[in-house]
């Protein structure tokens, strides 16, 4: 997996959400019984290419995310694959009841699809920089959870979700991020992959950040720290046992995701070695605290989300942990 | 079941009295539940299932079938009821509403009950699933199945609700049918104090929906409103059925408190009496 990311390494770039609308695209040309339904967001979500592709299998419910998935329930109850989409704030931020009781408890397989996810919305501000949707869909019974790093993994996450039976979140980011993946990488929900292996360190990432954890994988390698990266597509499931092996070898891990840390992935990951392996670990995302307006970069700089504090953050990690190796 | 068996208005008024009996009963074993609601539906039940409504007790995921949903869960009762009277499931099982193990919760649950075809309690998001069943069969192109809605006067207070009406009437959905359980109570008290509903009818219209107002506990006014309501095309339809809240039983009707409390067994007595004597204008059963 090393050579797929070091063949294309920071050079292309894409949103992550235009892989969903090909996938998207795609799924419809496969399956017929794929439909779509949109808030308002079309473009934005990268639903039009299905929309013009299929006017008669796409429905625009207007700026009315409650009515976005419930219409996406009972589309499913009469045997539709409905992928729904909206900004993440306000799907799921504002529907999540509707969620619950028609989607998860209904077990209805409705594709509910968050973009602009994320602090890297930038300029849009706190309002539209959703950071509680992994906590607020993991904790849902039945609900599968999704990150894809790029735009090559989104478009396979989404013809996966046409085939999965169940209810799936897929959350996806605004701005153009590297291409980090290629065709040939594999993409199965419920797995992650090791990313880049290593020995000392373990960076479970997720979504964008896994670019980030990379790059500082790299340049912690400089200073010859061999940091294993696993990026994870699937938060919900996780992939515990490839977590826990990595765990028991480096004995330290960090996790990554552009999201409240609590209930997300970090939540995640403690929640599982807390049990299974207990391992030293660092949580890096949003600390309770909401995001303002400013450009990406800006903002991972701000909120210690980019690669260089990611790289601190595992030189302090392992500063104190050799520390208290050494009883000091 | 192919389709509707022909039962006479007095047979259909026989059938709602048992399913008040039933409900009456059900709900003093489960020690709670809602009365008054189920009471006051039990004729519009009666009439969907007896009725109006295309489908198969002992084949539930019939594929031809037509599609009933009920957005105010917590009226479920009356339709468990029902549905064991028009052959679902034993009559014997309406005791376990509400038990630990029991396929009828209480609120329904479409995992658990073959036949039901949503879960719902939470308010105001039955008639946007009907408005996504009702854009399925479209884009199947199966026009002759139609998605009945029932829904209560009280979650016309949720904006869901509404987000489903501007919906339904952009796409004309004509294959939806939803009537209102207008008995003018929800918990806190009168719906006109609650938060006015008023004027429904015009409301209703304003959305681009075509209204009918009839009186819900008169089996055939309603039985006579959805064969018209199947006639309106390019719309969808809102029937807005008044029905009184405890119907049939009087110390429930009209008494807002009754919306969410089920009898004890000493008004239970007091209420099964006075349905099997319809007001004691005849002799009861087992007198």
């Amino acid at each position: 997996m090393t050579d797929i990311y070091l063949a294309h390494g920071k050079s292309v770039l894409e949103p992550i959400r235009k892989g969903f609308g090909r996938g998207l695209l795609e799924a419809g040309q496969r399956y017929d019984n794929v439909v779509a339904a949109c808030a308002d967001l079309t473009e934005s979500t990268q639903m039009h290419m299905f929309a013009e592709a299929f006017p008669d299998r796409f429905v625009e419910v207007g700026v009315a995310e409650q009515n976005l998935v419930t219409v996406g329930a009972g589309l499913a109850a009469m045997g539709k694959i409905p992928f729904v989409s909206s900004y993440a704030a306000f799907s799921p931020g504002r529907n999540w009841e509707q969620i619950r009781t028609t989607i998860c408890l209904n077990d209805q397989p409705v594709k509910v699809i968050g973009s602009h996810a994320g602090i890297s919305v930038g300029p849009d501000g706190a309002t539209h920089q959703m950071l509680e949707d992994i906590a607020l869909m993991r904790s849902l019974p039945n609900m599968v959870v999704l990150a894809p790093c790029d735009s090559i993994e989104a478009a396979k996450a989404t013809l996966a979700m046409a085939k999965d039976k169940r209810p799936n979140y897929m959350r996806l980011a605004r701005e153009a991020t590297p291409i980090i993946t290629t065709a040939q990488t594999p993409f199965e929900i419920g797995k992650a992959y090791v990313f880049r292996p290593g020995e000392e360190v373990t960076i479970v990432a997720t979504g964008t950040m896994t670019y980030q954890a990379l790059e500082a994988a790299k340049i912690l390698a400089k200073d010859r720290i061999e940091v294993e990266v696993i990026h994870a597509p699937t938060i919900k499931p996780l992939d515990e046992s490839l977590i826990i092996k990595s765990a028991k070898k480096t004995g330290l891990v960090l996790t990554a995701e552009e999201g409240q840390i609590a209930g997300g992935l970090g939540g995640a990951v403690a929640e599982l070695l807390s049990e299974h392996q207990p391992t030293r670990l660092f949580r890096i995302g949003m600390k309770d605290r909401f995001g303002e307006s400013g450009e990406p970069d800006e903002l991972l700089k701000h909120f210690g989300l980019d690669a260089d504090h990611i790289a601190m953050s595992v030189h302090h990690l392992l500063m104190t942990h050799r520390k208290a190796d050494r009883g000091e | 079941m192919a389709g509707p068996k022909d039962y006479s208005i007095e047979e259909l008024s026989g059938i709602a009295a048992q399913i008040r009996v039933d409900i009456i009963k059900m709900l003093e074993e489960a020690g709670s539940g809602h009365s008054a609601g189920p009471l006051g539906l039990a004729d519009i039940f009666t009439a969907l299932y007896f009725n109006i409504l295309k489908h198969d007790p002992k084949n539930p995921d019939w594929p031809q079938r037509d599609i009933l949903i009920l957005s105010n869960g917590h009226c479920v009762p009356v339709r468990y009821a029902t549905m064991a009277h028009v052959g679902y499931f034993p009559i014997s099982e309406l005791k376990t509403l509400r038990k630990f193990g029991s396929r009828l919760q209480g609120h329904p649950e479409r995992l658990r009950l073959p036949g039901m075809e949503t879960t719902s309690g939470p308010l105001g998001s039955g008639l946007s699933q009907a408005c996504g069943m009702a854009l399925a069969l479209r884009m199947d192109s199966a026009d002759h199945r139609w998605v009945y809605v029932v829904m209560s006067d009280g979650e016309q207070d949720e904006g869901n609700t509404w987000e489903a009406a501007m919906l339904a009437s952009k796409y004309k959905l004509s294959n939806l049918i939803a009537i209102t359980d207008r008995n003018n109570i929800q918990i806190d008290g009168p719906t006109e104090t609650v938060m006015p509903l008023e004027d429904l009818h015009a409301k209703w219209e304003a959305f681009g929906w075509y209204v009918m107002e009839i009186d819900g506990n008169d089996i055939e006014a309603v039985i006579e409103a959805y064969h018209m309501a199947k006639a309106i095309v390019n719309q969808p339809v809102m029937i807005l059925a008044r029905t009184i809240p405890g119907k049939g039983v009087d110390f429930m009707e009209y008494d807002f408190h009754w919306h969410g409390k089920p009898p004890s067994h000493a008004e239970a007595k007091i209420a099964l009496h006075e349905i099997r004597t319809l007001g004691g204008k005849i002799k009861g059963e087992h007198q």
